[in-house]
């Protein structure tokens, strides 16, 4: 839109006749467009009566309220007389609301005190630790109930999401775990060539994968692609209410939405898990064979001294129960998700935040079992 | 010497709309005189909504040209078209409140982009525009916290922050129940009255149609166009078209004259 010409532009002009100040407001007045400020028109003068007319004024908006808005406040601020009998019926009706809005509106006071703000803490992770045994209880008795009866289990959307979480994760997978044995052979040989213990690098690599990183690396990998997608989707489902219109037919979103995800997680973390191992021993060997200079062969026959089945073994029942945390924390941060966009972003970020912290906690606790059985 | 005719307020002129290269609604010519409200109506999937994006610039059309107050819409560049943008406000069906903002926020926003007021002015005029919706003490509510009527009532003094020459309206009664429709209703009237507002509305709703609209055009999904134009009641008593009286009358057949 053209510029309006400066003629037409909002002014006013102030006269002073004894105590009383004649305003005559002029022009165009739109709320996009600057517009005097009464303190300009004051100039300094302190009036006892303050009359206003509009008669010049072509056309206006909120601006012109504004201003007759802060024109008032300041009279009655001064205690002057502010005259706006000349003023069209429209106009007096808006200033009218307008006062009244500035006098009824309240803050919404959010705030709350030190002790409210603790106790209310305090319960909500109370009954955050409630929500998540119970959903786990209610997977459970779901995964039991399918296996009872397996022609009600949803397998077209489970073969959905094990190609989901497990075929397409391969190439994230395949570096991430390459990646995580070359560094591992690398910070290795600093320490072991020392010593001249080069080809114990291929011990310290094929240990830490089988035992450890294989299925740590790929289930934090998952926990953000696969439980922030899980937790994303189900989120919206519940703001499009989806999972209302599945609870009114009596459909549990557990048995129907749950179920499918967690076990093609279940099955396919732990090949996941294998796959890699074999990538990050891989990423060993290449380092051993360019920087250290062992072969392929001596490499694969030293790991083998050290690592045996129970090795990976114990590394696939990692993998299994990370499945299942990265799978539980993305379904129930999805299903608690509040109904709104903000809210769905904040499911998924919480739901990798939890499956993250507790596959940490679950990775320790496995440490002391496996230290007490000696495996 | 007459004086010169003002422009229309929307002037759409010949214009194709459609989504990936599948052409929706063709040739569609009207003009809305300003301070009328005027529906565009329609059955469902006939391309009402469809028109009303293409209008409001979400997309071009593929031919033909919008006009608002005689100046060229779509084939404008960034800074006039940034300009004309000022001109209207959009209320969308789902109200389109952002939901990380509170009330007051959402309708202080276009004045914050738009405006050199201070926060204070602008808080000012969006507790005043939520006010004029009948929303006084809810204006540091979250959307998730109020109605569907609510929401729709904040979308409308969001679509009336800048105070705009003309509002356009994506079926505002959509999810709502006759009662609050029919304050939207009269909210739509009121806001006509106090500002001169052109007001153009998407709906399919009759009662809203025959109680506020002042003109009408009926969009038709096989005809991809405008089948019929005028007031409601000239159509529902003048036109001979089945489609329109079909509509109009909800499947029945017409009222003995």
């Amino acid at each position: 839109m053209s510029a309006a010409p400066a003629t037409n532009s909002a002014r006013v002009s102030a006269e002073a006749a004894g105590e009383v100040l004649e305003v005559a407001l002029a022009g165009r007045w739109h709320i996009t467009e600057t517009r005097p400020g009464w303190t300009a028109v004051l100039a300094g003068r302190s009036p006892r009566w303050v009359r206003v007319s509009v008669d010049q004024v072509e056309k206006w908006d909120s601006s012109l309220l504004l201003f007759l808005f802060e024109m008032q406040q300041w009279c009655r601020m001064a205690g002057a007389h502010c005259d706006t009998e000349a003023l069209p019926e429209k106009l007096t009706a808006l200033l009218a609301q307008l006062s009244r809005s500035h006098e009824t509106s309240v803050p919404f006071d959010r705030t709350e005190n030190f002790i409210t703000a603790v106790g209310r803490a305090t319960m909500e992770v109370w009954q955050k630790g409630s929500d998540i045994s119970h959903f786990v209880g209610e997977c459970t008795l779901s995964l039991v109930k399918l296996a009872q009866q397996p022609h009600k289990f949803r397998w077209r959307d489970c073969l959905h999401e094990m190609q989901q979480c497990g075929a397409m994760a391969l190439p994230i997978v395949s570096l991430i775990s390459f990646l995580v044995g070359l560094t591992l052979a690398y910070t290795g040989a600093l320490v072991l060539r020392q010593y001249g213990g080069d080809i114990y690098v291929a011990d310290l690599v094929g240990l830490s994968m089988v035992r450890e990183m294989g299925a740590l690396m790929t289930a934090i990998v998952l926990a953000g692609r696969t439980g922030a997608a899980f937790s994303a989707h189900l989120g919206n489902m519940k703001a499009n209410e989806e999972i209302d219109a599945l609870e009114s037919l009596g459909i549990s979103p557990v048995d129907f939405l749950v179920a499918p995800r967690l076990l093609a997680l279940g099955l396919m973390m732990p090949l996941l898990s294998l796959y890699a191992n074999c990538l990050g021993i891989a990423g060993g060997m290449t380092v051993a064979a360019m920087v250290l200079e062992i072969s392929p062969t001596a490499y694969w026959v030293e790991m083998l001294t050290i690592v045996d089945l129970s090795d990976v073994a114990s590394g696939l029942i990692k993998a299994v129960t990370f499945g299942a945390i990265v799978g539980l924390a993305g379904c129930l941060r999805g299903l608690q998700a509040e109904r709104s966009a903000a809210g769905v972003g904040r499911a998924a970020t919480s739901a990798v935040v939890t499956a993250i912290v507790f596959i940490i906690v679950a990775d320790a606790i496995y440490a002391v079992i496996f230290d007490i059985l000696g495996i | 010497m007459t004086a010169p005719r003002p422009p229309a307020a929307v002037e759409v002129e010949a214009v194709t709309c459609g989504y990936a290269g599948q052409v929706v609604l063709k040739d569609i010519t009207f003009q809305v005189p300003p301070g009328e409200i005027f529906f565009i109506i329609g059955g469902s999937g006939c391309g009402k909504s469809t028109l009303l994006r293409h209008l409001i610039g979400i997309h071009q059309p593929t031919a033909g040209a919008v006009r608002f107050f005689g100046a060229p819409f779509n084939h404008a560049d960034a800074t006039t078209r940034r300009g004309l943008l000022k001109t209207f406000g959009v209320l969308y069906q789902s109200a389109a409140l952002w939901s990380s903002l509170t009330l007051r926020e959402n309708v202080a926003l276009p004045l914050e982009e738009y405006t050199g007021l201070n926060k204070r002015e602008i808080e000012e005029i969006a507790t005043l525009k939520l006010a004029q919706v009948g929303l006084t003490g809810f204006e540091d509510y979250y959307p998730s916290e109020i109605s569907g009527g609510m929401k729709k009532r904040a979308g409308l003094a969001r679509a009336l922050a800048l105070d705009p020459a003309i509002v356009f309206l994506d079926e505002p009664s959509a999810g709502l129940d006759p009662i609050t429709s029919r304050k939207l209703d009269d909210l739509v009237l009121e806001i006509r009255e106090m500002f001169g507002t052109t007001l153009v509305v998407v709906s399919h709703e009759l009662a809203s149609i025959f109680s506020i609209a002042d003109r009408v055009i009926m969009l038709d999904k096989q005809q991809q166009g405008i089948i019929a134009e005028g007031t409601p009641r000239e159509l529902a008593a003048g036109s001979r078209d089945p489609r329109v009286t079909g509509f109009l009358y909800r499947g029945d057949r017409p009222p003995p004259a």
